[in-house]
């Protein structure tokens, strides 16, 4: 009785995994051949069971000449300093100028901790452009703050001065 | 893409290995044995009767399992024996063991392997447990460790991981990969390339998709794939982030991070894009929700204290009660025991950023991890290890630690950081 149900459970498991064993190519080469002693047709190999997917690639457009792109930020802090206030003032008035226009504002941290917690801290360094922008008149769907966590470094070093590099944010024309 | 097996890939840290033959591969393998069970049954494995007609060894494959799960300690039988073949208990005995596996592989005339195994308790004199399967040659690993399973199972009481799968993202250069791997690193297959970041996969109940954010589109978009069509579906896709995934235990829904109202609070969404509910509506940030697997509570993350804690409320969102206090003020990445039991979760301290559980029933706190930068945690399915993501120098590795914090194993791979590791379920 027992024999019989383990059986067949596990014939059920094998079948619904079986694909795996038999192709760990990628989709569109053939898997490579089992040794066969005997020259008769083996069973016909399935599909495999993992599809590949290729993600598309976005390009990205100009916004205003000569205004750099990135705003810095001190450790644990998420207020605009002084000397980025000129770069958040410019795109201002580009977008004011130009309402059509929308972008992007891509919050961005130092490597330490998981990539959730730095989704979520980079969306208040997003946040804080976002709000800068719109006290100076733009409007509210012009802009989307959003968070890269720290999966977009500048720097890659694990220092102190990388990780001041990465703690910032970028805007984006879209 | 070559065929590429995680083993070889793999630099397997997990004890004994790299003895069982694996000769071209050596080379590549860096082994560290680092813990093992407080207790280890002794078992004697025997080559399985005529296995050497087959493409895999089967009994190998039951050993090198048994091995790395470090709860037992295998003892060479030296010879082959078939599961029709009359056992000398005593001699077995003398020999210090107290199970025996045997078995055989004959190759039927359509060229498919049938492949029979018992397990005896050596010292009752008696058959605990055996069984046989009709293998394509290509099924052969998923037959030896649906044994490894049964045996881990009848010897232990709790059932064996060796046939579930893992999941986890590979950056090699600017090529972001998801792939899926058996339990032990071997059949490795790529599920998504992207130029751009993937992160927190979370397989649905059933195994067949899996939940993820990507940076595809430059903002963090939440999508499903199932694997088998390769069908992708665009879960969430609001103003601003959307991250966190994971599945309710019926997989009808994804408790998901959002920012479309300014800062990151947790919601609710059928697993089909529709029906979204917010959840939280807390001052500060509150992100990676789990929940409970009876579904009656979430457990999540907040700063609503000022520094990163873990909290658990009802499903709708009431009664929010706090669970870690800890001096670190970063307590991130919970994730519940399938028993509902132990919440695992990283904490940052003086060692670094680290693997700790906390027994939810006694209060008890374990540190398991001895490695620094640990991130991303997952349960396997039975409960008994924690396979997480660590840093071995500078690149990333992954780290699989038993829930006593006893055994220890490391795996990276030559060429490409790896990183965001998810156990799947048990297939049924």
């Amino acid at each position: 009785m027992r024999f019989t149900t383990v059986s067949k459970t596990l014939a059920m498991l094998i079948a619904s995994v079986a694909f795996l064993s038999a192709c760990s190519t990628p989709v569109k080469e053939e898997p490579k051949p089992v040794p066969v002693v005997e020259a008769k047709p083996e069973v016909k190999q399935p599909e495999p069971e993992i599809k590949k997917v290729v993600a598309e690639k976005v390009d990205t457009t100009k916004g205003p000449q000569g205004v750099a792109t990135s705003v810095y930020f001190d450790f644990d802090k998420y207020d605009i300093k002084d000397e980025y206030k000129a770069v958040v003032e410019g795109h201002a008035k580009f977008l004011v100028a130009n309402q059509g226009r929308t972008i992007l504002v891509q919050g961005n941290t130092d490597e330490r901790g998981g990539r959730e917690y730095n989704i979520a801290l980079g969306q208040k360094r997003a946040e804080a452009v976002r709000k800068a922008l719109s006290l100076l008149g733009v409007k509210e769907a012009q802009v989307e703050a959003v968070s890269l966590g720290k999966d977009k470094p500048k720097a890659t070093g694990s220092d102190e001065a990388s990780w001041a590099e990465n703690r910032r944010s970028d805007i984006i024309y879209k | 893409m070559k065929t590429t097996s995680l083993f070889r890939r793999f630099l397997l840290l997990g004890g004994l290995i790299a003895s069982v033959g694996m000769a071209p591969a050596q080379a590549q393998l860096r082994v560290e044995v680092s813990g093992v069970g407080s207790t280890q049954v002794p078992v004697a494995i025997a080559a399985f009767a005529n296995e050497e007609m087959s493409p895999q060894l089967v009994s190998t494959i039951i050993r090198d399992d048994l091995n790395r799960s470090g709860y037992f300690r295998i003892i060479e039988a030296g010879v082959a024996i078939s599961e029709t073949a009359p056992v000398s208990f005593d001699q077995w005995k003398n020999k210090g063991a107290e199970a025996l596996v045997v078995g055989s592989v004959t190759k039927n005339v359509e060229g498919r392997f049938d492949v029979r195994y018992k397990l005896y308790d050596v010292v009752k004199g008696a058959m605990i447990s055996g069984f046989q399967m009709d293998a394509q040659s290509h099924k052969l690993r998923l037959t030896g460790h649906k044994i490894a399973d049964d045996v881990y199972e009848k010897l232990l009481g709790i059932p064996g991981i060796f046939s579930t799968r893992i999941a986890y993202v590979t950056k090699a250069g600017n090529e972001f990969h998801l792939e899926v791997a058996d339990a032990d690193g071997e059949n490795v297959q790529v599920a998504l390339t992207s130029k751009e970041p993937i992160f927190s996969p979370t397989w649905s109940p059933d195994g067949s998709k899996i939940a993820y954010v990507s940076l595809e589109l430059k903002k963090p978009i939440i999508y499903i794939q199932h694997l088998m069509t390769g069908q992708r579906t665009t879960v969430a896709n609001f103003k601003g982030n959307n991250s966190a995934p994971s599945w309710s235990p019926d997989g009808t829904k994804l408790l998901i991070s959002l920012s479309k109202d300014a800062i990151s609070q947790i919601y609710s969404i059928n697993a089909d894009g529709t029906g979204l509910q917010r959840i939280t509506s807390g001052g500060g940030i509150d992100t990676e929700a789990r929940y409970s697997p009876d579904g009656k509570s979430i457990f999540f993350v907040s700063d609503r204290s000022g520094g990163f804690q873990i909290y658990r409320m009802n499903a709708n969102g009431g009664e929010v009660k706090r669970l870690t206090f800890n001096k670190g003020n970063v307590n991130i990445s919970p994730r519940i025991s399938p028993d509902g039991n132990t919440l695992v979760y990283v904490s940052r301290r003086e060692g670094g950023d680290q693997v700790y559980s906390l027994d939810l029933v006694n209060g008890q706190e374990l540190r398991l991890s001895d490695t620094a930068r640990d991130e991303f945690p997952s349960f396997a399915p039975n409960g008994r290890y924690v396979l997480y993501a660590t840093q071995l120098g500078r690149k990333g590795s992954l780290g699989i630690v038993s829930t006593d914090g006893k055994v220890k194993q490391k795996l990276s791979l030559q060429a490409a950081d790896i990183r965001e590791p998810t156990w799947g379920p048990f297939m049924k």
